[in-house]
């Protein structure tokens, strides 16, 4: 799998306000992933969003834990949450 | 003169073909001498491990700095005496991964490998030494590990895990360690140890990146809980294309030895299902805490659909092999060959040479004519790369004094990237660039160094 950052610029932290809304601490997460995917990815706009939303073999993490844990797309985001997409490696 | 070169490298060739072929039935003779090391190319029944009840004084000795661990000890030692386990893929994972599992007195080590050792593994795959080049992996990987703990017992299985020998095999170990190179040997190893009910301790590594994960051990997740679609193949890096820098991989395998040591021993592994990443360029570890074992896994879930080891290689749409694939998305006519190329060169006619390598592949080596833009710049329409490529176009086009379309002749690697190359080069063409006949050179450097010039290096 090629790095996911690769799909990001090559840039691997990126730090997002998230635009105000009138409950300012809950917002919904496919809403804040394509956000996020709209402010860090300046090319391959379509690809990153596969990779990341639709393609197999990325995992998403929310502060440390496979999102799974976390509710999936049900998670409410909090301030300063760190979101990671780890793409598996098969290399040996 | 180049002929002559040609057929000395031929020669030369066959006689180290005969060599390596010598030196690995000498290396099988010394080693049945010295004890049993007989190299495998099928699955054959085992017999069980004789059970030490007793450590004697040189065991004593020689694990003697672990056995004062009261986490270890003498139970835990001799629980190691009596656990086999099976290293499938002796690589850079594998070897030393296989080297502590030995040091440390695990009781019987299958190592199983279908590759034979080249040059290009030694930075990372440690017992392979120069001398065991063209031997098989599993052999010389055996003997390295013999020569280090010959109380150990070493099974050398030079040979493919396909579906049909896969159950046979993992049936008759204690622990696996995936330390294969691709994505069809995961998901083959993950369903046979999820049939088979043994625990499954798995690494990657690739680039600057490290993963560890244990599978299917205490009702935990299995392989195909967390990915139960394989990747697109055209999507997944292996190590002779992204390439690894070697120590990563050795990491990432002594992990792999903490953990089987520790399921081995007694000493439970660390309890929640977790992933280890390992990122080699910050000097950052990373634990990830993983989902349980999934309800509707298709393998290990309530109902599963997979119940029997399925056709792997369709399943993952790859090869289970971390060779490097052949596309072939051009026609004949779009195509020529290196000894083509070669005579275009010497008959002087006008032509640029695009090579769409990235640079830090150009750096390694490059033919000194050629143009470098890397596909990426021509994909995403680079302002720069596009440019400069205009320009060169133009330069030709002045240089032909009007005769017809420019040609350009596209190289890479190996003639996959530059087919893709041909292909927006065409699209380009007669727009964002002057109209021009684009050709793939077919098998890229590596075939110019194979059969044009045997003095350009390989990689």
């Amino acid at each position: 799998m090629k790095c996911a950052e690769l799909l990001f610029s090559g840039q691997k932290v990126h730090h997002v306000t998230l635009p105000s809304q009138s409950e300012p601490c809950e917002y919904h997460q496919k809403k804040v992933l394509l956000f996020l995917l709209e402010k860090c990815i300046k090319t391959k706009f379509k690809q990153a969003i596969n990779a990341v939303l639709l393609r197999p073999g990325i995992l998403v993490l929310i502060n440390d834990a496979d999102w799974e844990l976390m509710g999936e797309l049900d998670y409410q985001i909090q301030d300063k949450d760190n979101i990671v997409f780890i793409s598996t490696l098969h290399g040996g | 003169m180049d002929q002559e070169v040609c057929s000395l490298k031929a020669l030369l060739k066959d006689k180290e073909e005969e060599i390596s072929a010598l030196k690995n039935k000498l290396a099988q003779l010394e080693q049945g001498h010295a004890s049993v090391l007989k190299l495998h190319d099928k699955v054959t029944p085992i017999r069980p491990l004789t059970v030490k009840t007793a450590l004697s004084n040189e065991d004593i000795m020689r694990y003697s700095r672990q056995l004062l661990l009261p986490e270890l000890g003498v139970k835990g030692q001799l629980n190691l005496a009596k656990t086999s386990v099976l290293i499938v893929g002796c690589g850079g994972l594998g070897c030393p991964l296989a080297q502590y599992l030995a040091a440390a007195g695990i009781g019987r080590l299958g190592l199983l490998d279908y590759d034979e050792v080249e040059l290009s593994n030694l930075h990372r795959q440690v017992l392979h030494g120069e001398e065991n080049q063209g031997q098989a992996k599993a052999l010389s990987a055996a003997g390295s590990v013999k020569r280090l703990n010959s109380t150990v017992e070493c099974i050398p299985y030079h040979l493919q895990l396909t579906p049909e020998n896969a159950l046979q095999l993992i049936q008759q170990y204690d622990i696996v360690a995936d330390c294969s190179d691709n994505v069809p040997s995961r998901y083959l190893v993950n369903d046979a140890c999820v049939l088979s009910g043994k625990p499954l301790v798995s690494a990657s590594a690739l680039r600057l990146e490290g993963q560890l994960t244990v599978y299917n051990y205490q009702g935990g997740p299995c392989y195909r809980c967390l990915y139960p679609v394989p990747p697109p193949p055209e999507t997944v890096t292996n190590c002779s294309d992204g390439g690894v820098l070697g120590v990563v991989p050795g990491v990432m395998g002594c992990f792999q030895a903490l953990e089987v040591l520790k399921l081995a021993s007694g000493l439970s592994s660390s309890c929640s299902p977790q992933l280890l990443m390992f990122d080699a360029q910050n000097l950052r570890f990373r634990s990830i805490r993983l989902r349980p074992k999934q309800a509707d896994c298709a393998v290990c879930g309530d109902n599963p659909s997979v119940t029997r080891l399925v056709d792997y290689e369709a399943f993952c749409g790859s090869a289970a092999t971390d060779k490097c694939r052949k596309l072939n998305l051009l026609s004949k006519g779009q195509r020529i060959s290196v000894q083509e190329y070669k005579s275009i060169v010497d008959t002087s006619v006008p032509h640029l040479l695009l090579d769409v390598r990235p640079l830090v592949e150009v750096d390694i080596c490059h033919l000194p004519i050629s143009l470098n833009i890397p596909l990426s710049g021509l994909e995403e329409r680079r302002s720069e790369d596009i440019r400069l490529l205009q320009e060169r176009i133009s330069q030709l086009k002045q240089q032909m004094a009007g005769d017809g379309q420019p040609a350009v002749y596209v190289i890479c690697k190996l003639g996959n990237d530059s087919q893709k190359a041909v292909q927006v080069l065409e699209k380009m063409s007669g727009s964002e660039v002057e109209s021009i006949a684009v050709k793939d050179i077919c098998g890229g450097l590596m075939a110019w160094a194979m059969n044009v010039d045997p003095t350009f290096p390989q990689y």
